[in-house]
């Protein structure tokens, strides 16, 4: 066994985090957070010209990486910045066109940060539940393609993509998995409306209705057969990545309160002296390392074609991720005391993000009960 | 043993329910349920209406305009308000300061001070924590040097929670250098007109202004302005600190905010169906209704006791901290509930008259700010940690 990553890998997570350090304080991200799209065009043009983006792909698809330890490595350093480019939308989506179409222009303009793109999966009612989907898309009675109606929630830079994938029934019962399609479609779609918005941990994302959208046939990037699954590798790169990027966010909330633990005095003594708080850091630290230990389990079952072995793997981990990172966001603004509830300090704002991961593509009760299913073999 | 409310105290809860349900202005109680932001004069309206009625300040002795009230009925009252959806009486001047001027101030100082509060002239905030002394309050290190009948004040003050609204300060100062740190510290009250004082913001994590730092340089205040004898203040600030205890659980705010969780897990879908029947998320709502009425009975027994003359030991540092441990899940649970809408955050939409709408249903874009807001109160009023020392050191171990 060998748990050291590769040359390769090692450098490139040198190279995501000397940039990050030496561009993307606290400041710059909430200048960026606060730009009418979220994020900084500077700064992700900036990151696709050190390969960032093309590290999520496969050579098959244009970029040089796309391995679970890839997309891990990224993310954990994509987390420990706190950085708001739309890297999480990049992954979704792109994994959705480089397994069915990999030699689309939508593709290449991503990974060349030309093209934002976007996944609108989730709707109101449906809670994480891949399957549920009330989206419609019907064969235009003119013969020439697809008829797309419904909304979608919570869309991740669903308010700067040029790009939608969009996921809608083409037959069957509201929570089949089989009758799913995945829609290729222009943001600037007739019948397409989208209200962007900010999230509370400073990222963006966007509520999006479809009216009546009419599409070409080749819109269809997986149908009635492959939709759900396909859908299901998409969300399980992000699950990867979500987990990776807590972890990196918890790493740092971690170092920012040993540092605090030993400057800040109360009592004539360093906090960090107190044996009550020495005992919650080490919880800390000891739910950190289980944390990177299931992550690496499910870095290394991405690529698995054992559905069953990944999927666990994928909802283990984002398990720990979601109920670690709270546990993590709450004891490091504890221990912090005031400051820790502040704007003007950095680990409020880890924790805000480290609470909000658990709200996306599942929470930890979601996928506590997935891996119960998995586990007996239902699902 | 009798857990039940006598016939006197039912038909006193009548009596405040049907002052409340025509009271509490609707759009106010709108508000407060929708986590809207409450404006200074939101909080002045409601202090009118409970002074108009002489229920401002139900625990001060009734020459000074309170109420004859014994802990059990200042409960029930507390209980009725929440329930109507007023907002919390602003504690500063009525559940702080009050009690000590009442305890420790001169004639004149009751005279002049409390009709004031009472009539809403005047906004007090809490001058206590120091950027250097938070948990060790007793080290703070504003300082007042006295100069014929004036201190002259100096320092800083932080945290201090709505001082943006307030027009006097309630201030801990240190008087005497050396000797112990808790014998050198007066009470001061300070008018925040007095030139050399300057408020300025801090932003929380939500993004909201709600404290602030407050500096002092070279602030006259006149000796009159002091409350007792002078390096006596720490008494007093326990006496402040220790004086209210009965509320200090929040049993009434978190009855309130369980019962809006629930029913937002009755209108949040899950599977199909309605959360509240997943029967992973209906436990976790389950084992804190158990805690929460287990608490309400600790806090009870501390009321009682407090009706019959016995002043709560160790009970309100446990109080403390299992109260404000059940506010925090009961949030932890809301923000949950709403799955992927808890994310969106349209901070314009937090003032009632912006026509910004939010995003998801009604109460979604608070319920995380919310979230992250509670945690401080596992910070402040003494942090849990100190609490649980408090309890530890009652051991003698
Ligand atoms: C939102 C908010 C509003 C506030 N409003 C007011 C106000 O209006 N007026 C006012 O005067 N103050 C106010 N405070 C200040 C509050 O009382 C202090 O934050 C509190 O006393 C803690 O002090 P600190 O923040 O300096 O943390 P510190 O004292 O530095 O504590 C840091 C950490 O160390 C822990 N710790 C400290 N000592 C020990 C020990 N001996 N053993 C174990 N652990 C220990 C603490 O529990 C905490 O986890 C407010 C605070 C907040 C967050």
């Amino acid at each position: 066994m060998d748990f050291e990553h590769t040359e390769e890998r090692k450098l490139l997570a040198e190279m995501v985090r000397r940039y990050i350090a030496d561009n993307y304080d606290l400041n710059g991200r909430h200048t960026a957070a606060a730009l009418p799209e979220g994020f900084s065009r500077e700064r992700w043009q900036a990151f696709a010209e050190l390969g960032l983006i093309g590290a999520l792909f496969p050579e098959s698809a244009g970029g040089y990486g796309g391995a679970g330890a890839d997309i891990a490595v990224l993310f954990e350093e994509l987390g420990r910045g706190l950085v708001v480019e739309p890297f999480l939308a990049a992954l979704l989506a792109g994994t959705v066109l480089a397994e069915t179409r990999s030699d689309c222009p939508q593709l290449a303009g991503l990974i060349a940060e030309e093209t934002i793109l976007a996944l609108a999966h989730e709707e109101a009612d449906s809670r994480y539940d891949l399957a549920r989907v009330t989206t419609e898309a019907k064969h235009n009675p003119d013969g020439s393609g697809w008829v797309i109606s419904g909304a979608k929630s919570v869309v991740l830079a669903g308010d700067s993509a040029d790009w939608l994938i969009v996921s809608a029934r083409i037959s069957g019962e509201v929570t089949q998995e089989a009758g799913i399609g995945l829609f290729l479609i222009p943001a600037n779609a007739d019948g397409l409306s989208i209200r962007g918005y900010p999230t509370v941990d400073g990222m963006h994302a966007a509520e999006i209705a479809l009216e009546a959208v009419t599409v070409d046939a080749d819109a269809l990037l997986a149908g009635e057969g492959s939709g759900y699954a396909m859908l299901e590798r998409a969300i399980g790169a992000g699950l990867l990545a979500l987990s990776a990027e807590a972890l990196g966010a918890m790493d740092v909330s971690a170092d920012l309160t040993v540092e605090y633990f030993k400057t800040r005095s109360q009592f004539g003594k360093t906090i960090g002296s107190f044996q009550a708080l020495q005992h919650r850091l080490a919880d800390v630290l000891i739910e950190i390392s289980q944390t990177r230990s299931s992550l690496i389990n499910a870095a290394s079952r991405f690529g698995s074609d054992d559905r069953q072995e990944r999927e666990w793997a994928l909802s283990a981990v984002k398990v720990c991720a979601g109920r670690n990172g709270q546990m993590v966001a709450e004891e490091v603004i504890q221990m912090h005391g005031g400051i820790g509830m502040t704007w003007d300090y950095a680990v409020g704002h880890y924790a805000k993000r480290l609470v909000m991961i658990d709200h996306m593509l599942g929470d930890a009760d979601h996928h506590l009960l997935r891996v119960a299913n998995l586990s007996k073999g239902g699902e | 043993m009798d857990l039940n409310y006598s016939e006197e105290e039912n038909a006193f809860r009548a009596e405040v329910r049907a002052f409340m349900e025509t009271s509490v202005p609707s759009d106010l109680a709108a508000k407060v349920r929708g986590g809207k932001r409450l404006s200074k004069a939101d909080h002045e309206s409601w202090h009118a209406i409970l002074s108009r009625q002489g229920w401002l300040a139900p625990a001060w002795p009734v020459e000074y305009g309170g109420t004859d009230w014994d802990p059990v009925q200042r409960y029930i009252f507390e209980e009725e308000y929440v329930r109507a959806g007023a907002p919390r009486i602003v504690p500063f001047a009525v559940t702080m300061l009050a009690p000590v001027l009442i305890k420790f101030g001169t004639e004149e100082q009751k005279q002049r001070y409390l009709p004031r509060i009472l009539d809403g002239s005047d906004w007090w905030c809490q001058g206590y924590s120091e950027p250097g002394s938070g948990s060790d309050l007793a080290s703070l290190r504003t300082r007042a040097v006295r100069d014929g009948d004036e201190y002259i004040v100096t320092g800083q003050k932080t945290w201090t929670t709505l001082g943006h609204h307030a027009n006097m300060i309630f201030c801990l100062v240190r008087t005497k250098q050396d000797g112990k740190p808790q014998e050198g510290i007066s009470f001061l009250l300070i008018d925040m007109a007095t030139p050399g004082i300057e408020v300025r913001p801090i932003i929380t994590i939500d993004g909201e202004h709600e404290v602030n730092e407050v500096f002092f340089d070279d602030v006259r205040v006149p000796v009159a302005n002091r409350v007792g004898e002078e390096n006596k203040g720490w008494t007093y600030a326990k006496y402040l600190l220790g004086h209210e205890r009965t509320g200090i659980a929040g049993i009434a705010f978190a009855t309130q905010a369980l019962s809006n969780l629930k029913s937002v897990a009755r209108r949040q879908m899950k599977g199909g169906r309605p959360l509240i029947e997943d029967p992973l998320f209906a436990s976790r709502i389950a084992m804190t209704e158990i805690e929460l009425d287990a608490l309400r009975t600790t806090s009870m027994r501390a009321i009682v006791a407090a009706r019959d003359g016995n002043s709560p030991g160790i009970e309100a540092s446990m109080l403390k901290v299992k109260g404000t441990l059940i506010r925090q899940e009961i949030s932890n649970l809301a923000r949950k509930a709403l799955g992927p809408m808890a994310m969106p955050y349209v901070t314009e939409a937090l003032d009632p008259g912006s026509n910004v709408e939010a995003v998801g249903p009604e109460g979604a874009n608070a319920v995380s700010s919310q979230y992250f807001n509670l945690r401080k109160m596992s910070i402040y009023g003494g942090s849990n940690e100190i609490q649980r020392n408090l309890i530890a050191k009652s051991l003698g171990l």
